[in-house]
């Protein structure tokens, strides 16, 4: 996987809070067994008027013209919230988005972007208000995420967000977590090896 | 300073730090057909073992059907994933209880009722309720597949510590009031987003003095508040229900778990980052009114106004809510009429739950134009209840008895709700179309949803113990 570094893309707007793992992915396409493919399933029960995904809810956020091609995902409070389901990155990521900025994320899905170079950036409310106006008045506003310098950009306006130093690391680098760990394998065995007999 | 129940575990499992990573031992890993099978084609692209396959054990729950054991019951993509679990779990020699097995169930029923899960271990899971497992003292979370995979190649995850919350319930419950009240009622009150980054510990004598089932119905809603996991500190209780369980240490390996079981509660001197209150009798039946279990009042209480919330965010998700949700605000949750129930899932599925939900049950008839059905959490669940012959409670009242699964819980199978349809469930959420697109779900406890099944509308349950 190849890493995260710069940014410069347009933005759709997600102006909702809550936005659930069930909302994201919901369950009728979790039956698959690969990773991919998920994108056309999306925000499937917002996102289409029919169970067959052939006619679009036009009122949708993310189906007006001018936020196709978007690569940035703009959202509110407790972005992700609900289930473990990595569906929930592979389908934001197959879809095209390779950021989400929301005012902040559940925990599981927060990890689950990690491991698909999916970056999720947190911003306070009202720094989400201003990318939301943004966006609002240009929906062609282009804006900008530097992540070593953990940095937002849109016109005049510049947040910085803060993330992790090891998670910053893994989506510059785009890391192998399991070989990593692998390299660390004889502490693994020693610690199996003092474990008392009922663990 | 003293450490809390979580420092302890957490000390205990660190395996090593590499950098601002800690990486920590896994005891236990279950796994299900729906997460596990991307993890099981990674490990096979990169041509990794699974190191302890010894510490992993599989079961179907999420994709099976509730009235049939044949694999191909919901479809040709059902049952692909089912295979697909079977090989792999052939294949990785990992122990699996497939459909049909008397050991079968939903994931978070089975792994306790086998004595897997003991205090003191880490369990996880590609699955968020696996908070439940903290009801034996065992820090237990969800995990995505890329973890699962990670695990499987290492039995190892690296981890950031998490704040630790306290919740304290002190009192005793009121008649009719349940385990499940008590976790819609702290969630209700610290917000559905309220634990991110915590894992909570509950205390207090109203806890201390649940069952284990019920301390799993309180632990599995953890992950409804944010949280990483929630922990109950072990005790006699604890103790009790592991003794003799299946896969439960025997003889001076049992003395030896004991005595390090015995340490296992948060110093007195421990910090927390956070600590909240309730009073176990101010804890009425509560009934959610909205589309995250947060929005949640107690069953003799009015629907909220949005304009109540003070936060802005808040008010417009109350409001899309209820526009969702067909209710009004000021509307009181016993004038509002039900389509289904579904007594079931890994927060209510357990043996006490339908003792609970049968003793309602027997006093009348489900009423017209409601659908009811009755999911067993487990074969075993299954089995006791019909030698107690709870089955033919619900069945001369008109519910339907099923096949144990997660079901109605997400639908992932054909228990699905149409678009309109109004559910009391005893599930973990009540998001929108989580049962279904269009679906309306309301979450309460056994009693409560075995009530309204029987009155075609909420009731408060305390009416009926009287
Ligand atoms: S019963 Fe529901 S919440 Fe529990 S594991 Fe199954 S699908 Fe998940």
């Amino acid at each position: 996987m190849t890493g995260i570094i710069q940014l410069r893309a347009k933005a759709a707007p997600l102006n909702r809070a809550n936005v659930d793992t069930d909302q994201i992915i919901p369950k009728q396409f979790l039956t698959a067994v690969t990773r991919a493919g998920y994108g056309k399933h999306l925000f499937h029960d917002w996102r289409y008027l029919d169970l067959e995904e052939k006619v679009p809810n036009p009122e949708f956020e993310l189906n007006r013209p001018e936020h196709q091609g978007s690569e940035i995902l703009l959202a509110r409070e407790n972005f992700g919230c609900g289930s473990s389901r990595e569906h929930a990155p592979w389908s934001l990521t197959d879809y095209g988005f390779k950021a989400v900025i929301a005012t902040s994320f559940a925990d599981i899905f927060y990890g689950n972007c990690m491991n698909n170079q999916l970056l999720p950036i947190a911003l306070d409310n009202s720094q989400m208000d201003k990318l939301f106006a943004a966006v609002d008045a240009d929906p062609q506003v282009q804006i900008e995420i530097d992540l070593p310098a953990q940095h937002v950009r849109v016109g005049e306006h510049s947040f910085a967000f803060e993330i992790k130093e090891h998670h910053k690391y893994k989506l510059i680098k785009g890391l192998d977590a399991i070989g990593e760990t692998l390299e660390l394998v004889a502490k693994i065995d020693a610690y199996e090896q003092q474990l008392p007999a009922w663990r | 300073m003293g450490k809390t129940l979580y420092d302890k575990i957490w000390d205990m499992h660190l395996v090593a730090q590499a950098g601002t990573d800690n990486l920590i031992y896994i005891d236990r890993h279950l796994i299900h057909e729906v997460t596990s099978p991307q993890a099981f084609a990674g490990l096979e692209e990169k041509g990794r073992k699974l190191r302890r396959p010894d510490r992993t054990f599989a079961t179907m729950d999420h994709s099976i059907s509730t009235k049939s054991l044949a694999l191909d019951a919901c479809g040709p993509a059902n049952q692909l994933q089912l295979r697909t679990l079977m090989e792999n779990c052939e294949k990785f020699g990992v122990e699996l209880f497939p459909v049909g097995h008397k050991k079968q169930g939903i994931v978070h029923v089975i792994g306790p009722e086998l004595g897997l899960i003991l205090p003191g271990m880490t369990v996880v899971c590609g699955d968020s309720h696996t908070a439940t497992h903290g009801a034996f003292g065992a820090l237990a979370f969800g995990i995505g597949t890329s973890e699962v995979e990670h695990v499987f190649a290492t039995q190892t995850l690296k981890q950031g510590k998490a704040k630790a919350m306290k919740v304290e319930v002190n009192g005793t419950l009121s008649i009719g009031v349940t385990a499940k009240d008590i976790i819609l009622a702290i969630i209700g009150k610290i917000g559905h987003a309220g634990a991110t980054g915590y894992v909570l510990e509950y205390a207090g004598s109203a806890i201390a003095a649940l069952s284990m089932e019920e301390r799993m119905t309180i632990c599995n809603m953890s992950i409804e508040a944010g949280a990483k996991a929630g922990l109950i500190a072990p005790d006699q209780i604890t103790f009790d229900y592991l003794k003799d369980k299946e896969r439960a240490p025997k003889g001076a390996d049992w003395e030896a778990a004991l005595a390090c079981w015995q340490n296992l509660k948060s110093d007195a001197d421990a910090q927390f980052d956070t600590v909240v209150s309730l009073t176990a009798e101010d804890i009425k039946p509560q009934v959610t009114w909205g589309t995250n279990p947060g929005q949640v009042v107690a069953v003799d209480e009015p629907i909220p106004a949005p304009t109540s919330f003070s936060d802005a965010v808040e008010r417009t998700s109350a409001e899309k809510a209820l526009k969702y949700m067909g209710l009004e605000a000021g509307q009181k949750l016993s004038d509002v009429a039900i389509s289904h129930v579904f007594i079931g899932s890994c927060t209510n599925s357990r043996i006490e739950d339908l003792r609970a939900a049968a003793k309602i049950a027997a006093k009348g008839k489900v009423a017209a134009g409601v659908n009811a059905i009755v999911v067993p959490g487990s074969y075993a669940v299954k089995q006791q209840a019909e030698a107690e012959q709870l089955d033919k409670v619900f069945l001369d009242a008109g519910f339907e008895w099923r096949l144990p699964g997660c079901s109605m819980c997400l639908g992932m199978n054909d228990d699905l709700l149409q678009a309109g349809d109004r559910c009391a469930s005893t599930s973990n959420r009540n998001f929108e179309g989580r049962q279904g697109r269009g679906a309306r779900t309301h979450l309460v406890s056994p009693a409560m949803a075995a009530a309204a099944a029987l009155a075609g509308h909420f009731v408060d349950v305390r009416e009926l113990d009287k």
